[in-house]
Protein backbone atom coordinates (compact mmCIF):
# COMPACT_ATOMS: atom_id res chain seq x y z
CA UNK A 1 0.00 0.00 0.00
CA UNK A 2 1.17 3.43 -0.84
CA UNK A 3 2.06 5.58 2.34
CA UNK A 4 0.99 8.84 0.25
CA UNK A 5 -2.63 9.00 -0.42
CA UNK A 6 -5.93 11.70 -0.69
CA UNK A 7 -9.23 10.69 1.39
CA UNK A 8 -12.26 12.21 -0.23
CA UNK A 9 -14.34 13.91 2.90
CA UNK A 10 -16.78 15.37 0.32
CA UNK A 11 -16.67 14.32 -3.37
CA UNK A 12 -18.44 17.68 -5.00
CA UNK A 13 -21.06 17.41 -7.71
CA UNK A 14 -18.98 15.96 -10.45
CA UNK A 15 -15.43 15.45 -9.88
CA UNK A 16 -13.37 12.84 -12.06
CA UNK A 17 -9.72 12.24 -13.37
CA UNK A 18 -9.01 13.92 -16.27
CA UNK A 19 -5.95 14.28 -18.97
CA UNK A 20 -5.19 14.50 -22.09
CA UNK A 21 -8.38 12.26 -23.23
CA UNK A 22 -8.60 9.14 -25.79
CA UNK A 23 -8.22 9.09 -29.70
CA UNK A 24 -8.50 6.84 -31.89
CA UNK A 25 -12.25 5.99 -31.05
CA UNK A 26 -15.26 7.67 -32.52
CA UNK A 27 -15.91 4.96 -34.56
CA UNK A 28 -16.20 2.26 -31.84
CA UNK A 29 -18.18 5.18 -29.80
CA UNK A 30 -16.04 6.75 -27.55
CA UNK A 31 -15.38 10.15 -27.30
CA UNK A 32 -12.05 12.19 -26.67
CA UNK A 33 -13.06 12.68 -23.16
CA UNK A 34 -10.13 14.30 -21.20
CA UNK A 35 -9.89 17.74 -19.44
CA UNK A 36 -12.56 20.21 -20.28
CA UNK A 37 -10.48 23.23 -20.40
CA UNK A 38 -7.39 22.41 -21.78
CA UNK A 39 -5.27 25.40 -21.01
CA UNK A 40 -6.20 25.45 -17.20
CA UNK A 41 -5.16 21.50 -17.34
CA UNK A 42 -1.78 22.32 -18.49
CA UNK A 43 -1.36 25.13 -16.43
CA UNK A 44 -2.55 23.33 -13.12
CA UNK A 45 0.33 20.20 -14.67
CA UNK A 46 3.54 22.69 -15.25
CA UNK A 47 2.62 24.92 -11.77
CA UNK A 48 3.60 21.02 -10.02
CA UNK A 49 6.37 20.46 -12.01
CA UNK A 50 4.27 17.43 -13.21
CA UNK A 51 4.71 16.67 -16.83
CA UNK A 52 1.95 19.07 -19.32
CA UNK A 53 -0.08 14.85 -19.76
CA UNK A 54 0.00 13.78 -15.64
CA UNK A 55 -4.05 12.73 -14.65
CA UNK A 56 -5.33 16.04 -12.72
CA UNK A 57 -8.97 15.91 -10.88
CA UNK A 58 -11.40 18.21 -12.52
CA UNK A 59 -14.15 19.33 -10.78
CA UNK A 60 -17.96 21.65 -11.61
CA UNK A 61 -19.31 23.83 -9.51
CA UNK A 62 -18.54 22.64 -6.08
CA UNK A 63 -15.38 21.07 -5.37
CA UNK A 64 -13.88 17.92 -3.50
CA UNK A 65 -13.32 18.24 0.56
CA UNK A 66 -9.79 16.34 0.35
CA UNK A 67 -7.40 15.73 3.34
CA UNK A 68 -3.94 14.45 2.60
CA UNK A 69 -1.45 11.52 3.79
CA UNK A 70 2.14 11.11 3.55
CA UNK A 71 5.12 13.06 3.31
CA UNK A 72 5.71 16.61 1.47
CA UNK A 73 3.92 17.02 -2.11
CA UNK A 74 3.31 20.52 -3.85
CA UNK A 75 -0.45 20.93 -4.97
CA UNK A 76 -2.10 24.23 -7.18
CA UNK A 77 -5.75 24.98 -8.26
CA UNK A 78 -6.20 26.48 -11.77
CA UNK A 79 -9.31 28.26 -12.71
CA UNK A 80 -11.62 30.63 -11.30
CA UNK A 81 -12.05 28.81 -7.69
CA UNK A 82 -12.44 29.48 -4.27
CA UNK A 83 -10.57 27.18 -1.81
CA UNK A 84 -8.83 26.95 1.40
CA UNK A 85 -6.13 24.88 2.73
CA UNK A 86 -6.02 24.12 6.27
CA UNK A 87 -2.82 23.11 8.07
CA UNK A 88 -2.52 21.92 11.48
CA UNK A 89 -3.34 24.79 13.26
CA UNK A 90 -3.98 27.38 10.91
CA UNK A 91 -6.58 27.91 7.71
CA UNK A 92 -5.50 29.78 4.49
CA UNK A 93 -7.53 31.25 1.95
CA UNK A 94 -6.29 29.69 -1.73
CA UNK A 95 -5.02 31.18 -4.62
CA UNK A 96 -5.58 30.00 -8.12
CA UNK A 97 -2.20 30.06 -10.23
CA UNK A 98 0.04 29.10 -6.94
CA UNK A 99 1.67 25.88 -5.99
CA UNK A 100 1.14 25.42 -2.35
CA UNK A 101 3.10 22.85 -0.25
CA UNK A 102 0.96 20.62 1.87
CA UNK A 103 2.21 18.04 4.26
CA UNK A 104 0.54 14.94 6.26
CA UNK A 105 -2.77 15.83 7.62
CA UNK A 106 -3.50 18.95 5.53
CA UNK A 107 -6.67 19.50 3.84
CA UNK A 108 -7.80 21.12 0.49
CA UNK A 109 -11.53 22.48 0.94
CA UNK A 110 -12.38 23.43 -2.55
CA UNK A 111 -15.85 25.29 -1.96
CA UNK A 112 -16.94 26.75 -5.35
CA UNK A 113 -15.84 27.39 -8.86
CA UNK A 114 -16.50 31.33 -9.63
CA UNK A 115 -18.94 32.41 -12.18
CA UNK A 116 -17.19 29.60 -13.76
CA UNK A 117 -17.86 25.70 -14.43
CA UNK A 118 -14.39 23.83 -14.24
CA UNK A 119 -11.23 23.84 -12.08
CA UNK A 120 -8.63 21.73 -11.62
CA UNK A 121 -6.59 20.60 -9.24
CA UNK A 122 -3.10 19.08 -9.93
CA UNK A 123 -0.98 17.42 -7.28
CA UNK A 124 3.39 17.39 -7.93
CA UNK A 125 3.76 13.51 -8.58
CA UNK A 126 1.15 10.69 -10.15
CA UNK A 127 -1.63 9.18 -9.08
CA UNK A 128 -1.95 5.48 -9.45
CA UNK A 129 -4.62 5.00 -11.79
CA UNK A 130 -6.02 2.38 -13.97
CA UNK A 131 -5.71 3.52 -17.92
CA UNK A 132 -8.03 2.38 -20.60
CA UNK A 133 -6.59 3.40 -24.21
CA UNK A 134 -4.33 5.39 -22.61
CA UNK A 135 -5.99 7.54 -20.88
CA UNK A 136 -6.98 7.69 -16.96
CA UNK A 137 -10.06 10.17 -18.10
CA UNK A 138 -13.16 8.69 -16.82
CA UNK A 139 -16.19 8.73 -19.15
CA UNK A 140 -19.31 8.42 -16.53
CA UNK A 141 -21.62 7.90 -19.34
CA UNK A 142 -19.85 4.76 -20.55
CA UNK A 143 -17.66 3.95 -17.61
CA UNK A 144 -14.85 4.04 -19.27
CA UNK A 145 -11.36 5.00 -17.77
CA UNK A 146 -9.98 5.18 -14.19
CA UNK A 147 -12.05 4.45 -10.82
CA UNK A 148 -14.48 2.24 -12.94
CA UNK A 149 -14.91 4.96 -15.41
CA UNK A 150 -17.07 6.57 -11.74
CA UNK A 151 -16.91 9.80 -10.09
CA UNK A 152 -15.03 10.25 -7.18
CA UNK A 153 -16.86 9.27 -3.90
CA UNK A 154 -17.09 9.37 -0.28
CA UNK A 155 -14.30 8.17 2.25
CA UNK A 156 -12.89 7.03 -0.95
CA UNK A 157 -9.19 6.53 -0.87
CA UNK A 158 -6.85 8.09 -3.43
CA UNK A 159 -3.44 6.58 -4.22
CA UNK A 160 -0.08 8.31 -5.55
CA UNK A 161 2.85 5.85 -6.99
CA UNK A 162 5.06 8.80 -7.07
CA UNK A 163 6.11 12.34 -5.43
CA UNK A 164 7.71 14.92 -7.78
CA UNK A 165 11.83 15.80 -6.32
CA UNK A 166 11.40 19.00 -7.51
CA UNK A 167 9.53 20.71 -4.89
CA UNK A 168 9.80 24.17 -6.25
CA UNK A 169 6.94 26.66 -5.47
CA UNK A 170 5.75 28.22 -8.98
CA UNK A 171 3.28 31.07 -9.69
CA UNK A 172 1.63 33.02 -12.50
CA UNK A 173 -0.39 35.80 -12.92
CA UNK A 174 -2.61 34.35 -15.49
CA UNK A 175 -6.46 35.82 -15.75
CA UNK A 176 -9.01 33.64 -17.17
CA UNK A 177 -10.72 36.14 -19.63
CA UNK A 178 -14.51 36.07 -20.34
CA UNK A 179 -15.44 36.54 -24.01
CA UNK A 180 -18.58 38.24 -25.02
CA UNK A 181 -18.85 36.26 -28.21
CA UNK A 182 -18.77 32.68 -29.17
CA UNK A 183 -16.91 32.01 -32.78
CA UNK A 184 -18.44 29.36 -35.09
CA UNK A 185 -18.23 28.21 -38.27
CA UNK A 186 -20.65 27.25 -40.40
CA UNK A 187 -21.97 23.83 -40.14
CA UNK A 188 -22.85 21.18 -43.05
CA UNK A 189 -26.75 21.58 -42.39
CA UNK A 190 -26.97 25.63 -42.55
CA UNK A 191 -29.35 25.83 -45.18
CA UNK A 192 -31.69 23.81 -43.09
CA UNK A 193 -32.81 26.66 -41.39
CA UNK A 194 -35.14 29.80 -42.17
CA UNK A 195 -33.57 32.75 -42.89
CA UNK A 196 -34.99 34.21 -39.93
CA UNK A 197 -33.58 31.17 -38.21
CA UNK A 198 -30.14 31.73 -39.26
CA UNK A 199 -30.53 35.45 -38.44
CA UNK A 200 -31.66 34.41 -34.91
CA UNK A 201 -28.70 32.26 -34.78
CA UNK A 202 -25.98 34.93 -35.37
CA UNK A 203 -28.04 37.66 -33.82
CA UNK A 204 -29.55 37.01 -30.57
CA UNK A 205 -28.52 35.86 -27.29
CA UNK A 206 -28.89 32.41 -26.20
CA UNK A 207 -29.09 31.38 -22.17
CA UNK A 208 -26.78 28.31 -21.19
CA UNK A 209 -29.07 26.08 -19.57
CA UNK A 210 -28.85 23.75 -16.36
CA UNK A 211 -29.19 20.72 -18.12
CA UNK A 212 -25.60 21.26 -19.41
CA UNK A 213 -22.19 18.73 -18.86
CA UNK A 214 -19.46 17.34 -19.46
CA UNK A 215 -21.85 15.60 -22.54
CA UNK A 216 -23.58 18.84 -24.25
CA UNK A 217 -24.55 22.10 -23.34
CA UNK A 218 -27.82 23.27 -23.82
CA UNK A 219 -29.07 26.44 -24.81
CA UNK A 220 -32.61 28.31 -24.00
CA UNK A 221 -33.72 31.16 -26.09
CA UNK A 222 -35.32 32.23 -29.53
CA UNK A 223 -36.10 29.23 -31.28
CA UNK A 224 -34.34 28.26 -34.64
CA UNK A 225 -36.80 27.52 -37.45
CA UNK A 226 -36.06 24.59 -39.89
CA UNK A 227 -37.46 24.28 -43.07
CA UNK A 228 -36.04 21.44 -44.43
CA UNK A 229 -36.32 18.48 -42.11
CA UNK A 230 -35.93 18.26 -38.29
CA UNK A 231 -33.50 15.05 -38.57
CA UNK A 232 -30.97 14.02 -41.05
CA UNK A 233 -29.09 10.56 -41.23
CA UNK A 234 -27.38 10.25 -38.30
CA UNK A 235 -23.58 11.00 -38.95
CA UNK A 236 -20.31 11.81 -37.13
CA UNK A 237 -20.12 14.04 -34.30
CA UNK A 238 -17.30 16.26 -33.06
CA UNK A 239 -17.21 18.37 -29.75
CA UNK A 240 -18.43 22.11 -31.05
CA UNK A 241 -20.93 20.90 -33.24
CA UNK A 242 -24.08 22.93 -32.86
CA UNK A 243 -27.27 20.66 -33.15
CA UNK A 244 -30.55 22.00 -33.41
CA UNK A 245 -33.74 19.41 -32.89
CA UNK A 246 -36.99 19.74 -33.87
CA UNK A 247 -37.69 22.11 -30.31
CA UNK A 248 -35.83 24.19 -32.09
CA UNK A 249 -33.28 24.66 -28.69
CA UNK A 250 -29.68 24.49 -30.20
CA UNK A 251 -27.08 21.78 -28.07
CA UNK A 252 -23.76 21.87 -28.05
CA UNK A 253 -21.47 18.84 -28.43
CA UNK A 254 -18.70 18.90 -25.39
CA UNK A 255 -15.74 16.42 -24.66
CA UNK A 256 -17.86 13.04 -23.75
CA UNK A 257 -20.21 13.58 -26.68
CA UNK A 258 -22.29 10.76 -28.43
CA UNK A 259 -20.33 9.88 -31.15
CA UNK A 260 -23.07 10.08 -33.51
CA UNK A 261 -26.38 12.31 -34.06
CA UNK A 262 -29.16 12.72 -36.18
CA UNK A 263 -29.96 16.51 -36.12
CA UNK A 264 -29.31 19.07 -37.95
CA UNK A 265 -25.94 21.09 -37.51
CA UNK A 266 -25.99 24.48 -37.59
CA UNK A 267 -22.40 25.87 -36.54
CA UNK A 268 -19.63 24.29 -35.25
CA UNK A 269 -17.37 26.47 -32.24
CA UNK A 270 -14.18 27.45 -33.07
CA UNK A 271 -11.38 25.41 -31.48
CA UNK A 272 -10.07 28.70 -30.78
CA UNK A 273 -13.32 29.33 -28.35
CA UNK A 274 -13.74 26.00 -26.70
CA UNK A 275 -11.92 26.34 -23.73
CA UNK A 276 -13.86 29.33 -22.76
CA UNK A 277 -17.01 28.10 -23.93
CA UNK A 278 -17.09 24.99 -21.83
CA UNK A 279 -16.28 27.71 -18.60
CA UNK A 280 -20.13 29.31 -19.64
CA UNK A 281 -22.32 28.32 -16.52
CA UNK A 282 -25.55 28.17 -16.47
CA UNK A 283 -27.37 31.56 -17.10
CA UNK A 284 -24.77 32.50 -18.64
CA UNK A 285 -25.67 34.76 -21.98
CA UNK A 286 -24.00 33.54 -25.56
CA UNK A 287 -24.09 35.61 -28.63
CA UNK A 288 -22.39 33.49 -31.46
CA UNK A 289 -20.38 35.02 -34.49
CA UNK A 290 -19.59 33.55 -37.89
CA UNK A 291 -15.98 33.06 -38.54
CA UNK A 292 -14.17 31.69 -41.52
CA UNK A 293 -12.38 28.35 -41.83
CA UNK A 294 -8.88 30.62 -42.26
CA UNK A 295 -9.73 32.74 -39.34
CA UNK A 296 -10.80 30.20 -37.21
CA UNK A 297 -7.31 28.50 -37.95
CA UNK A 298 -5.32 31.56 -37.29
CA UNK A 299 -6.82 32.24 -34.01
CA UNK A 300 -6.20 28.91 -32.76
CA UNK A 301 -2.66 29.30 -33.91
CA UNK A 302 -2.44 32.48 -32.05
CA UNK A 303 -4.37 30.99 -28.81
CA UNK A 304 -2.00 27.83 -28.67
CA UNK A 305 1.21 30.20 -29.29
CA UNK A 306 -0.18 31.93 -26.22
CA UNK A 307 -0.89 29.00 -23.88
CA UNK A 308 2.70 28.19 -24.87
CA UNK A 309 4.04 31.30 -23.88
CA UNK A 310 1.73 31.10 -20.58
CA UNK A 311 3.69 27.47 -19.82
CA UNK A 312 7.00 28.75 -20.68
CA UNK A 313 7.44 31.75 -18.24
CA UNK A 314 6.19 29.04 -15.38
CA UNK B 1 -16.69 7.11 -54.26
CA UNK B 2 -16.67 10.52 -52.17
CA UNK B 3 -18.53 13.33 -53.65
CA UNK B 4 -17.65 16.03 -51.80
CA UNK B 5 -15.41 17.12 -49.30
CA UNK B 6 -16.04 20.43 -46.92
CA UNK B 7 -15.06 21.31 -43.55
CA UNK B 8 -16.75 20.37 -40.32
CA UNK B 9 -15.68 23.20 -38.30
CA UNK B 10 -11.94 24.18 -38.38
CA UNK B 11 -11.05 20.73 -36.73
CA UNK B 12 -12.30 17.90 -38.74
CA UNK B 13 -13.17 17.06 -42.85
CA UNK B 14 -16.36 16.03 -43.84
CA UNK B 15 -16.54 13.21 -46.75
CA UNK B 16 -20.07 13.03 -48.03
CA UNK B 17 -20.81 10.40 -50.39
CA UNK B 18 -23.86 10.51 -51.13
CA UNK B 19 -27.70 10.76 -49.72
CA UNK B 20 -28.90 7.29 -49.70
CA UNK B 21 -28.42 4.59 -47.40
CA UNK B 22 -27.45 1.48 -48.98
CA UNK B 23 -24.56 -1.13 -48.67
CA UNK B 24 -22.86 -0.28 -51.49
CA UNK B 25 -22.60 3.36 -50.48
CA UNK B 26 -21.64 2.20 -46.51
CA UNK B 27 -19.26 -0.31 -48.01
CA UNK B 28 -17.17 2.60 -50.09
CA UNK B 29 -17.41 4.58 -46.88
CA UNK B 30 -16.11 1.60 -44.64
CA UNK B 31 -13.22 0.96 -47.44
CA UNK B 32 -11.83 4.55 -47.01
CA UNK B 33 -11.97 4.59 -42.93
CA UNK B 34 -9.82 0.88 -42.70
CA UNK B 35 -7.55 2.69 -45.72
CA UNK B 36 -7.02 5.74 -44.06
CA UNK B 37 -7.23 4.42 -40.48
CA UNK B 38 -4.38 2.04 -41.47
CA UNK B 39 -2.19 4.91 -43.25
CA UNK B 40 -2.10 6.50 -39.99
CA UNK B 41 -1.56 10.05 -41.46
CA UNK B 42 -0.08 12.51 -39.10
CA UNK B 43 -2.18 14.17 -37.15
CA UNK B 44 -5.23 12.59 -38.33
CA UNK B 45 -6.62 11.61 -34.65
CA UNK B 46 -9.97 10.17 -35.23
CA UNK B 47 -12.48 8.55 -38.10
CA UNK B 48 -16.09 8.58 -38.06
CA UNK B 49 -17.59 6.52 -41.15
CA UNK B 50 -21.72 6.34 -40.94
CA UNK B 51 -23.70 5.25 -43.95
CA UNK B 52 -23.28 7.29 -46.23
CA UNK B 53 -20.48 10.47 -44.75
CA UNK B 54 -16.84 10.24 -42.87
CA UNK B 55 -15.62 12.65 -40.26
CA UNK B 56 -11.78 12.68 -40.06
CA UNK B 57 -10.81 14.65 -37.12
CA UNK B 58 -7.26 16.24 -37.06
CA UNK B 59 -5.20 17.46 -34.34
CA UNK B 60 -4.99 21.39 -35.17
CA UNK B 61 -1.52 21.56 -33.54
CA UNK B 62 -0.20 19.13 -36.17
CA UNK B 63 -2.52 20.01 -39.44
CA UNK B 64 -5.44 21.32 -41.20
CA UNK B 65 -8.18 21.06 -43.64
CA UNK B 66 -6.14 21.74 -46.67
CA UNK B 67 -3.26 19.49 -45.94
CA UNK B 68 -5.94 16.66 -44.95
CA UNK B 69 -8.03 17.38 -47.77
CA UNK B 70 -5.47 17.03 -50.32
CA UNK B 71 -4.16 13.93 -48.75
CA UNK B 72 -7.56 12.12 -48.83
CA UNK B 73 -8.08 13.53 -52.59
CA UNK B 74 -5.02 11.52 -53.43
CA UNK B 75 -5.58 8.53 -51.25
CA UNK B 76 -6.30 4.78 -53.47
CA UNK B 77 -8.96 3.81 -51.35
CA UNK B 78 -8.54 0.43 -53.64
CA UNK B 79 -5.08 -0.49 -51.99
CA UNK B 80 -6.92 -1.01 -48.60
CA UNK B 81 -6.38 -4.51 -47.62
CA UNK B 82 -9.97 -6.79 -48.32
CA UNK B 83 -12.73 -5.22 -46.20
CA UNK B 84 -11.51 -8.06 -42.84
CA UNK B 85 -15.96 -8.62 -42.43
CA UNK B 86 -17.16 -11.57 -40.12
CA UNK B 87 -20.44 -13.05 -40.11
CA UNK B 88 -21.67 -13.16 -36.86
CA UNK B 89 -24.86 -14.99 -35.01
CA UNK B 90 -26.57 -12.92 -32.16
CA UNK B 91 -28.57 -15.24 -29.23
CA UNK B 92 -31.60 -13.16 -28.53
CA UNK B 93 -34.58 -14.01 -25.77
CA UNK B 94 -37.69 -12.44 -26.86
CA UNK B 95 -39.83 -13.36 -24.05
CA UNK B 96 -41.97 -11.10 -22.44
CA UNK B 97 -39.77 -9.79 -19.76
CA UNK B 98 -37.80 -8.42 -22.25
CA UNK B 99 -39.67 -7.37 -25.57
CA UNK B 100 -40.75 -4.57 -23.61
CA UNK B 101 -42.67 -2.42 -26.57
CA UNK B 102 -43.89 -5.92 -28.64
CA UNK B 103 -47.86 -4.77 -27.81
CA UNK B 104 -46.55 -1.37 -29.84
CA UNK B 105 -45.01 -3.05 -32.84
CA UNK B 106 -47.93 -5.30 -33.11
CA UNK B 107 -50.22 -2.01 -33.28
CA UNK B 108 -47.94 0.08 -35.52
CA UNK B 109 -47.20 -3.35 -37.90
CA UNK B 110 -50.11 -4.50 -37.70
CA UNK B 111 -48.52 -7.82 -37.40
CA UNK B 112 -48.80 -10.58 -34.92
CA UNK B 113 -45.91 -11.08 -32.80
CA UNK B 114 -45.19 -14.77 -34.49
CA UNK B 115 -45.17 -13.03 -37.46
CA UNK B 116 -42.76 -10.28 -36.05
CA UNK B 117 -40.41 -12.44 -34.41
CA UNK B 118 -40.42 -14.40 -37.95
CA UNK B 119 -39.44 -11.49 -40.20
CA UNK B 120 -37.12 -10.47 -37.77
CA UNK B 121 -35.02 -13.69 -37.54
CA UNK B 122 -35.20 -14.55 -40.45
CA UNK B 123 -33.10 -12.37 -41.93
CA UNK B 124 -29.19 -11.09 -42.54
CA UNK B 125 -28.39 -7.86 -41.45
CA UNK B 126 -25.37 -5.49 -42.35
CA UNK B 127 -23.45 -3.38 -39.39
CA UNK B 128 -23.59 -0.30 -41.23
CA UNK B 129 -21.85 1.81 -38.08
CA UNK B 130 -21.38 2.04 -34.53
CA UNK B 131 -21.45 4.88 -32.20
CA UNK B 132 -23.69 6.94 -30.47
CA UNK B 133 -22.95 5.14 -26.93
CA UNK B 134 -19.20 2.69 -26.88
CA UNK B 135 -19.82 0.07 -29.33
CA UNK B 136 -23.77 -0.41 -30.44
CA UNK B 137 -24.06 -1.12 -33.95
CA UNK B 138 -26.88 0.11 -36.67
CA UNK B 139 -27.55 -2.63 -38.20
CA UNK B 140 -29.81 -2.72 -41.52
CA UNK B 141 -32.50 -3.33 -43.13
CA UNK B 142 -35.41 -4.38 -42.26
CA UNK B 143 -38.15 -5.19 -44.27
CA UNK B 144 -40.61 -1.94 -45.47
CA UNK B 145 -43.29 -3.68 -43.41
CA UNK B 146 -41.01 -4.24 -40.11
CA UNK B 147 -40.48 -0.51 -40.06
CA UNK B 148 -41.55 1.78 -37.29
CA UNK B 149 -40.55 4.98 -35.71
CA UNK B 150 -38.97 5.81 -32.39
CA UNK B 151 -40.95 6.14 -29.22
CA UNK B 152 -42.87 9.85 -29.01
CA UNK B 153 -40.72 10.02 -25.37
CA UNK B 154 -37.51 8.06 -25.14
CA UNK B 155 -37.08 5.88 -22.05
CA UNK B 156 -35.06 6.83 -19.56
CA UNK B 157 -33.18 3.68 -19.07
CA UNK B 158 -32.71 1.15 -21.65
CA UNK B 159 -31.23 -2.37 -20.11
CA UNK B 160 -28.07 -3.62 -21.62
CA UNK B 161 -28.39 -5.63 -24.16
CA UNK B 162 -31.50 -4.90 -25.35
CA UNK B 163 -32.37 -5.90 -29.34
CA UNK B 164 -34.47 -2.70 -30.36
CA UNK B 165 -35.62 -1.72 -33.60
CA UNK B 166 -36.47 1.68 -35.42
CA UNK B 167 -37.11 2.70 -38.49
CA UNK B 168 -35.05 0.01 -41.21
CA UNK B 169 -32.24 -0.19 -38.64
CA UNK B 170 -32.16 -2.69 -35.56
CA UNK B 171 -29.68 -1.84 -32.87
CA UNK B 172 -28.01 -3.23 -29.83
CA UNK B 173 -27.76 -0.91 -26.20
CA UNK B 174 -24.40 -2.13 -25.26
CA UNK B 175 -24.88 -0.53 -21.85
CA UNK B 176 -27.91 1.18 -20.17
CA UNK B 177 -28.47 4.10 -21.42
CA UNK B 178 -31.76 6.47 -22.08
CA UNK B 179 -33.09 5.42 -25.32
CA UNK B 180 -35.96 5.32 -27.80
CA UNK B 181 -35.60 2.56 -30.13
CA UNK B 182 -38.72 0.05 -30.14
CA UNK B 183 -37.43 -2.92 -27.76
CA UNK B 184 -37.85 -6.76 -29.33
CA UNK B 185 -35.81 -8.69 -27.03
CA UNK B 186 -32.53 -9.01 -25.21
CA UNK B 187 -29.55 -10.97 -25.85
CA UNK B 188 -27.00 -11.80 -22.82
CA UNK B 189 -23.88 -11.41 -25.13
CA UNK B 190 -21.46 -8.43 -23.97
CA UNK B 191 -21.66 -6.54 -27.15
CA UNK B 192 -19.04 -3.94 -25.66
CA UNK B 193 -16.29 -5.10 -23.30
CA UNK B 194 -14.26 -2.32 -22.76
CA UNK B 195 -11.31 -4.81 -21.00
CA UNK B 196 -10.40 -5.71 -24.44
CA UNK B 197 -8.86 -2.67 -25.78
CA UNK B 198 -7.70 -4.00 -28.72
CA UNK B 199 -11.24 -5.35 -29.73
CA UNK B 200 -13.64 -3.77 -27.55
CA UNK B 201 -16.64 -4.25 -30.12
CA UNK B 202 -18.10 -7.62 -30.87
CA UNK B 203 -20.05 -6.20 -34.16
CA UNK B 204 -17.86 -4.07 -36.74
CA UNK B 205 -18.81 -2.13 -39.47
CA UNK B 206 -18.77 -3.94 -42.43
CA UNK B 207 -19.56 -7.34 -40.54
CA UNK B 208 -22.82 -9.38 -41.12
CA UNK B 209 -25.16 -10.63 -38.19
CA UNK B 210 -28.10 -12.56 -37.72
CA UNK B 211 -30.45 -13.35 -34.83
CA UNK B 212 -30.80 -16.22 -33.31
CA UNK B 213 -33.56 -16.96 -30.93
CA UNK B 214 -32.91 -18.65 -27.19
CA UNK B 215 -35.35 -19.85 -24.61
CA UNK B 216 -35.56 -17.43 -20.98
CA UNK B 217 -33.90 -20.81 -19.63
CA UNK B 218 -31.11 -20.81 -22.14
CA UNK B 219 -31.08 -17.05 -21.75
CA UNK B 220 -30.34 -17.50 -17.81
CA UNK B 221 -28.04 -20.25 -18.24
CA UNK B 222 -25.88 -18.37 -21.28
CA UNK B 223 -22.88 -17.49 -18.99
CA UNK B 224 -22.88 -20.12 -16.96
Amino acid sequence: MSSNYLEIIRPGINTTFQDKGRDHLYHIGIPFSGAMDNRNYLIANKLVNNNLDSAVIEFAYQGPHIKYSGEKINCAITGDVIFSIKKKDTEIEGKCYESYQIENGDEINIISTNKSVYGYLALGGEFDLKFQWNSCSINTKANIGSNDGKKLDVGQRINLKKINSNKDIKKTNYINTKIENIRVIKGTNFDYFSEEGKKIFYEKEFTVSKLSDRMGMRLEGPKIDNIVNTNIKSEGLIKGVIQVPADGNPIIMLSDHGTIGGYPKIGVVASVDYDRLVQMSPGSKIKFKEINLSDAETLFKLYEMETQNLLSQI
Amino acid sequence: MIKNISNLGDAALYCDFGNEVNKSINSQVIKYFKTIKEKKFEGINNLTPSYNKLIISYDLKKTNFKEVKNYVENINAQDSKDINSKKLEIPVCCHENFSMDIKRLEEILKLSREKILENFLNKEYFCYMTGFIAGMPFLGDLDENMRAQRLETPRVKVPKGSVALTEQFANIYTFESPGGWNILGNTPLDVFDSSKEDKPNLINPGDTVVFKEITLDQYKNYNE
